[in-house]
């Protein structure tokens, strides 16, 4: 299968043009939003607040609260991405250039997970103003959180190629992740759920991604960091599958 | 009426585009039958011409573009150009081939300059701002270069579309319906910029229902009617073949029957016998030549006319025929 560097990068950087043209509102509202979290469930509410697993709960949240922003965000931009030149028709140009689905996915898929990357590192640069924490495994919290980018910008993709209005965009984000990640233990350890919560949350995926990244930052988890790492790879590889499928058919692309 | 520099027929020796049985079905929505858009389509298109494709709305000219330029899957046929083949050596083949489509479909946000260098980049070609520039001047965009698109009249966003398509340097061009909603001094500006490109090498195929844009601009011309391809022919021979002359001589004073010596001519003795009217030639000359002909020997007769009303049928007649003719009976 051949690549084309160039076709790639220059939807790359196209993509990351767009970004920067709409910078400060992509920025602000995550970050503002991300700020009033640390300061009700981490300056004020959580100094009165117990340790959770030894660690400060101000501190605790951060991975969680990191989390609720990037999943949101990842899906979000790289739906938009893929969805506006569809909305506005100029996806005609995409469909009749030399370019493959590897280099759509590299151009769309690779900026929504950079933008995402520089929100990720906005939030914890801000996290500092509010909570002490440190990171205890710095390079694997690199590596999830590209991770868990890159699983999350490619569902957006697919969400992009799927969506028929602007209402379908925002469903997914808004009445899915959003509420699971709120129960997938952003604010608490499930193990603080009496059962049967406890056993009902294991069946919530975001739970293994907040835990799996909980434990690159305090070496504790309520799951395994390799069952969490293994589900977030299984997750991005059948969404890899999933959008081959939608190039190879053409659907939602080619009449 | 004038060709915008119509090269040597001879130049056209290479089948540059080859589509072989293309056919397009849609299926049905619901209970309603399925649509064929394209039906066992044959063309080829030759190297360095401009070729018209002609057709009334919703024939199957755009659905023919899509499926050569990717954005329609067939049901059916094969597409080749530069002898690659679509279906196992896409990606050379599209590398080489432009797009302006009908529809305005550009980010509105985007500046010109960057939306065309884009374009350059998304076909694989290096950065090139000589390049960039000079696509832009030709087509009169340079001073609008870093406007967002969305400042831009209609007439100016197409020219972009056409700047987008130019910028990595096809050798086949697909203009569908380039002057459509465009004024009258945009649509000479861009004929010329057509007629440009093909001094230029590059081979153009436009589809227009302007039967005017087909008969000023092509070399060769194809009637295209529910999917069907009609009649490929060359411009001039197709208006030989299939072209008319009519003529009305307006009489002094009415006439019962018509002289004798017209017996040979195609006339009619029409409106109450004041009129004498000659429907018949080649599209070569022959009509007019017959009219002359007919004016002597009314002169000669003594019989007097007021006036002649002449007409040459036009590619549109030739058109209009063609389609309700042969789409009589394709139907």
């Amino acid at each position: 299968m051949s690549f084309n560097l160039t076709s790639a990068f220059t939807i790359y950087r196209a993509e990351l043009l767009r970004f920067l043209r709409t910078a400060f509102g992509s920025l602000v509202s995550p970050v503002l939003t991300t700020c009033l979290y640390f300061i009700v469930f981490g300056a004020a509410i959580g100094g009165r607040m117990n340790e959770v697993g030894g660690v400060p709960y101000g501190a605790f949240i951060v991975p969680g609260l990191l989390l609720l922003t990037m999943l949101s965000e990842s899906t979000s931009n790289a739906s938009f991405g893929i969805y506006m030149p569809r909305f506005t028709g100029s996806i005609y140009e995409l469909l009749s250039a030399p370019v493959g689905v590897a280099e759509t996915l590299f151009g769309y898929v690779g900026a929504a997970v950079t933008k995402s990357l520089i929100l990720a590192a906005i939030i914890l640069l801000t996290a500092t103003l509010f909570v002490d924490f440190h990171i205890a495994h710095p390079v694997a919290a690199f590596f999830f959180i590209l991770l868990v980018a890159s699983a999350f910008s490619l569902l957006g993709f697919i969400l992009g190629l799927w969506a028929d209005g602007f209402e379908k965009l925002q469903m997914v984000p808004l009445l899915l992740l959003t509420p699971l990640t709120f129960l997938g233990g952003t604010f608490y350890s499930i193990d603080m759920l009496a059962e049967p919560w406890r056993t009902v949350a294991l069946f919530n995926p975001i739970v293994y991604l907040v835990s799996g990244l909980r434990w690159t930052f305090y070496g504790q988890a309520d799951v395994s960091i390799a069952v969490a790492t293994g589900l977030t790879l299984l997750f991005l590889t059948i969404c890899i599958v999933i959008i081959g499928t939608i190039f190879q058919t053409g659907w939602r692309l080619r009449e | 009426m004038k060709s915008a520099g119509l090269a040597p027929k001879q130049s056209f020796v290479d089948t540059i585009l080859d589509i072989r049985g293309l056919s397009k079905t849609y299926p049905g929505r619901g209970n309603a039958p399925p649509v064929t858009a394209l039906d066992n389509v044959d063309l080829q298109i030759r190297k360095g011409e401009i070729f018209a494709l002609l057709g009334p709305n919703g024939a199957g000219k755009t659905t023919l573009i899509g499926a050569v330029c990717g954005m329609v899957r067939p049901t059916g046929g094969s597409v080749s150009a530069f002898g690659h083949d679509m279906a196992k050596d896409w990606r050379r083949m599209r590398s080489r081939i432009g797009l302006v489509p009908q529809e305005l479909s550009v980010d509105i946000f985007e500046k010109v300059h960057r939306s065309v260098a884009y374009s350059r980049g998304l076909f694989g070609k290096p950065a090139d701002p000589a390049r960039i520039e000079e696509v832009l001047r030709t087509l009169s965009l340079w001073d609008k270069r870093d406007s967002q698109l969305r400042a831009l009249s209609g007439g100016m966003k197409r020219r972009v579309l056409i700047a987008k398509a130019l910028a990595h340097d096809p050798d086949l061009l697909f203009l569908d319906e380039p002057t459509a909603g465009v004024d009258v001094e945009l649509r000479r500006d861009m004929w010329q910029t057509i007629g440009r490109l093909r001094e230029q090498g590059v081979t153009v195929i436009l589809t227009t229902h302007y039967i005017e844009e087909a008969e000023e601009m092509a070399d060769r011309v194809g009637v295209i009617s529910k999917g069907r391809i009609l009649l490929v022919d060359d411009k001039h021979e197709m208006m030989k073949r299939l072209g008319r002359t009519e003529a009305s001589f307006t009489l002094a004073a009415p006439l019962d029957s018509l002289p004798a010596a017209l017996a040979d001519y195609p006339v009619t003795l029409e409106e109450g016998g004041r009129s004498i009217v000659f429907r018949g030639g080649d599209g070569s000359g022959l009509g007019k030549k017959q009219v002359a002909e007919i004016a002597r020997i009314l002169v000669n007769g003594g019989i007097e006319f007021d006036g002649i009303d002449q007409h040459e049928s036009s590619l549109e007649d030739i058109f209009v025929r063609l389609v309700d003719e042969k789409g009589a009976k394709a139907a």
